[in-house]
């Protein structure tokens, strides 16, 4: 347990690549499997299911710090993490005085028969634990039963540890590791054993991911020497038949059940066979915006109504296993021959290459992005292999340049997490007649200098408090670019926006110069 | 605000009418009673200054050796206009001051910055009863609670330790005035080696020594050849420093930021420094909340900061509290 805290505590200190992963295997290597287990699952994003309701948690520790619940509220408001909050609000010990307690024994024994026990009881255990803990268990602790305990730490960097501790190739850790990992001893003895285990059925390859294109594409050498692909904005995933359909999306999430029509025609493919692709709404001969495809998404098990409103395809974009043998290491044009044959052109469907015959031609392509509903190209060379993550240098996303409209700042809220006590997240709004529309919410794209500046100027020019939210004057404008609109009857500004992120702050714009909701509402597919 | 308060609000600053007086105003005027020298409360521009003894130093050279500054010792009552007043020791920095206001036997004590800690460099805070107490709320919420100080110091060696094994130099950015001293000062008590400093601190440490506060040695790190290997070496610099061409001679550097705000751990990861330590000059919440009840005080002004918590938090225990809305803040904390 303290391991682990202290893990974690030079995890959240480091903030080079190198120092987190001299941490990880410094810790792997001396923990025990099961303890290592946990960490590996924690890192990567695995949660444990809830085990005590925030609110609860809010209770106990007003019995415990004697503090009125609305100041519990103004310090978890200021500080923006409830674990961290709690640690700060009950006693501090800077060390501990108990025994080192293992980690996966104070999970199984301790964290998790938590989920069984009444309130009360919970309410005296979790109280037993703020006495007891010093600051960076009870943190950890904390940390645990308020979900994650994601650390800056990517997953790719937990790959890395383990396989600069192990000499596996990092691939095949990574391989290993895909899917859901349950956090055993055994678990991890065989994410770390040297030579081939065999791999469970079920998993996925990591994805290979594209990086964006920021150099002229003629920079790629010759056109020739490229597949030229649309870039589809649907779910990127991953199909599998082995025995079975599996389904999974690139957050290696199982989406089996969601999308019946994909894994019925699936189950014509011969056994052994895993593709790449993207799950996308599709009417006639056309991509329904992203829109429509992400109600589906949290549809188990879909009714008729549900799939004809938004019939899907799967895109194929590549064959990763044929077979039962692991085709990754091949050229991708010989991968994308044996793809083409197995696909039933319906619901099973190739991504096409896009035709030109030059870059030049390419780029006129491109152009026409926007209109065929999807988000630019993606260049792949012709002789890559499949690789693991986002690797520069073989496969590009060459993506059409967003939208963009001038939009005026209307509300604020402070950030979570690293910028809890800074209005950081903004609302913007547009005209309409002589009424500012709410129509995007966000959150990145200005640096600290400019978040400071502009988190001064909201404090001394706020209208109106609604709880964290305070309304502002409308005075600063700012250029936010988005991938795409649609029309919504959810926002009041009948419009919702597609990943709106600030390009930069109109210093030189007058607030009644930004732009109006018809000019968005044009734009809307 | 009350009218026969006897500290307003004006544009200039906090007034007394009663003594026709300004206390760290924040524009000229003609008499100011300065409780430190800190940039936001002590401010050029005034004909003549009223300030404790012992921050004559720093105050002269903030101000200017020009600027006419009558020192008072603590606890030395001194009239303006209908207004007995007297300084006391506050604990912020060296020379820092409360301002006592006696008028007609109803008493104010405008705190300033003030700490309840132990500090090497500065007499300790000085309880003074009043009827209306305004007091700062630069850290106004319970999650400020400051741990102790050889806690912090001994993390702050361990990590200056850590950057020795690793041969790289431990950069801590502090804020010249207070805070560098303070950690030279709780340094010395614990070893003995020689710390660079950036050009912006090395008069203010010489104030300091003149004062005869034990400090651990300082050496500018401009004194140093171009090429010269930091590594292992702690390097005391303002937070301006920080990403300016001067880093670029601390290669690798590992960087830390000594400030009360390091409390919170989002505040430290947003600034990008790999270590915070809880170093502050102001009062934590549970002296805040001391000081009011030592005060005896049944009315409270609170300015900086967060003043809305700690102002509710009174009200519900009976003190009539309120925000006082100044220009103070941002420069020391
Ligand atoms: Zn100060
Ligand atoms: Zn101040």
């Amino acid at each position: 347990m303290r391991a682990f805290a202290a893990l974690y505590a030079r995890l959240d200190q480091s903030t080079g690549t190198s120092d987190k992963v001299a941490a990880l295997v410094d810790y792997f290597q001396a923990a025990p499997a099961d303890d290592a287990a946990w960490a590996v699952h924690w890192l990567t994003g695995g949660r444990i299911k809830r085990l005590v309701r925030a609110n609860d948690l809010r209770q106990w520790l007003i019995d415990v710090s004697a503090l009125p619940d609305w100041l519990i509220d103004d310090t978890y408001a200021h500080v923006g993490d409830l674990a961290e909050t709690i640690t700060l609000l009950t006693q501090r010990h800077p060390t501990a005085a108990q025994p080192e307690l293992s980690l996966a024994g104070f999970v199984a024994h301790e964290l998790l028969p938590l989920a069984k026990l009444p309130p009360d009881a919970q309410g005296a255990i979790v109280q037993g634990w703020w006495r007891t803990f010093a600051d960076r268990e009870r943190f950890v602790v904390n940390k645990l039963l308020t979900g994650g305990l994601r650390v800056g730490v990517s997953r790719l960097l937990v790959v890395q540890a383990l396989a600069r501790l192990s000499g596996q190739a990092g691939d095949l850790i990574s391989h290993r590791l895909s899917g859901d990992f349950q956090p055993t001893a055994q678990a991890f003895q065989q994410l770390v054993a040297p030579g081939e285990v065999a791999i469970d059925a079920d998993k996925p390859y990591p994805f290979f991911l594209a990086s964006p294109l920021e150099q002229a594409p003629e920079s790629l050498g010759p056109a020739g020497d490229w597949l030229a692909e649309w870039k589809w904005d649907g779910i990127r995933a991953q199909l599998i038949v082995r025995d079975g359909v599996r389904l999974w999306s690139r957050g290696e999430e199982r989406l089996d059940g969601r999308f019946p029509e994909i894994e019925r025609a699936a189950a014509a493919l011969p056994n052994g066979h895993v593709l790449d692709g993207e799950i996308l709404g599709w009417e006639g001969d056309a991509p329904l915006p992203f829109s429509r495809l992400q109600k589906r998404i949290g549809r188990l098990k879909p009714g008729a109504r549900t799939l004809a409103e938004c019939p899907v395809v799967f895109m194929a974009y590549d064959l990763i296993e044929a077979a039962g043998k692991d085709l990754r290491q091949q050229p991708l044009r010989e991968r994308r021959e044996r793809l083409e044959g197995l696909l039933d052109g319906a619901t099973l469907r190739l991504s096409r290459p896009v035709d030109g015959a030059d870059w030049s031609g390419l780029q006129i392509a491109r152009n026409n992005a926007r209109e065929l509903g999807v988000e630019g190209l993606i260049l792949k060379r012709w002789n890559s292999a499949y690789a693991t993550g986002r690797r520069r240098g073989d496969w590009w996303k060459w993506k059409i340049a967003p939208l963009t409209i001038d939009a005026v700042l209307i509300y604020a809220q402070a950030g979570h997490g690293r910028r809890s006590n800074l209005y950081t997240d903004y609302t913007f709004a547009l005209w309409q007649g002589d009424e500012l529309v709410p129509v995007a919410k966000a959150y990145s794209g200005l640096n600290d200098e400019e978040i400071a500046k502009l988190d001064r100027w909201i404090r001394a020019h706020t209208l109106e408090r609604f709880g964290p939210v305070r309304s502002v004057q409308a005075f600063h404008v700012f250029e936010l670019a988005f991938e795409g609109v649609n029309r919504s009857s959810r926002h009041k500004s009948g419009i919702a926006v597609r990943f709106p992120r600030i390009l930069r702050w109109r210093t030189d714009k007058p607030f009644h110069e930004a732009d109006r909701l018809e000019t968005l509402a044009k734009l809307a597919q | 605000m009350r009218r026969d308060d006897l500290v307003i609000l004006r544009p200039e600053g906090m007034y007394c009418p009663r003594g026709d007086f300004y206390i760290d105003p924040w524009r000229g005027v003609d008499c100011a009673v300065l409780t430190h020298g800190h940039a936001d409360h002590a401010r050029s521009g005034s004909v003549r200054y009223h300030a404790a003894e012992s921050g004559l130093g720093l105050l002269q050279h903030r101000l200017g050796a020009s600027a006419h500054i009558v020192g008072h010792g603590y606890g030395e009552t001194f009239v303006l206009g209908d207004a007995r007043v007297s300084l006391h020791s506050a604990g912020h920095i060296l020379g820092s001051s409360q301002v006592r206001i006696e008028v007609d036997g109803e008493v104010w004590v405008v705190t300033g910055d003030f700490k309840r800690d132990a500090d090497p460099t500065c007499t300790p805070f000085d309880v003074v009863r009043c009827d209306t107490l305004i007091t700062e709320a630069t850290f106004g919420l319970p999650c400020y609670r400051w741990p102790a100080m050889h806690e912090v110091v001994d993390e702050v060696l361990d990590w200056w330790d850590q950057c020795a094994r690793e041969h790289v130099p431990a950069v801590m950015f502090c804020y010249a005035l207070g805070k560098a001293q303070r950690l030279l000062a709780e340094l010395a008590e614990r070893v003995d080696r020689t710390v660079f400093l950036h050009g912006a601190m090395t008069p203010l440490v010489e104030r300091y020594r003149d004062a005869n506060i034990r400090m651990l040695p300082g050496e500018p790190v401009g004194d140093s050849k171009r090429a010269r290997d930091f590594s292992g070496e702690l390097i005391l610099a303002p937070p301006s420093a920080a990403g300016s061409p001067w880093m670029r001679r601390f290669n690798s550097a590992s960087t830390a930021f000594a400030s009360g705000w390091m409390q919170i751990r989002g505040n430290r990861r947003r600034r990008g420094y790999d270590r915070g330590f809880v170093v502050s000059d102001h009062s934590d919440w549970p002296g805040l909340i001391r000081t009011v009840e030592e005060s005896g005080a049944r009315r409270v002004l609170a300015t900086h900061g967060s003043t809305d918590s700690l102002v509710r938090y009174l009200n519900d225990r009976g003190v009539v509290a309120a925000a006082l809305k100044t220009e103070f803040g941002g420069d020391d904390s």
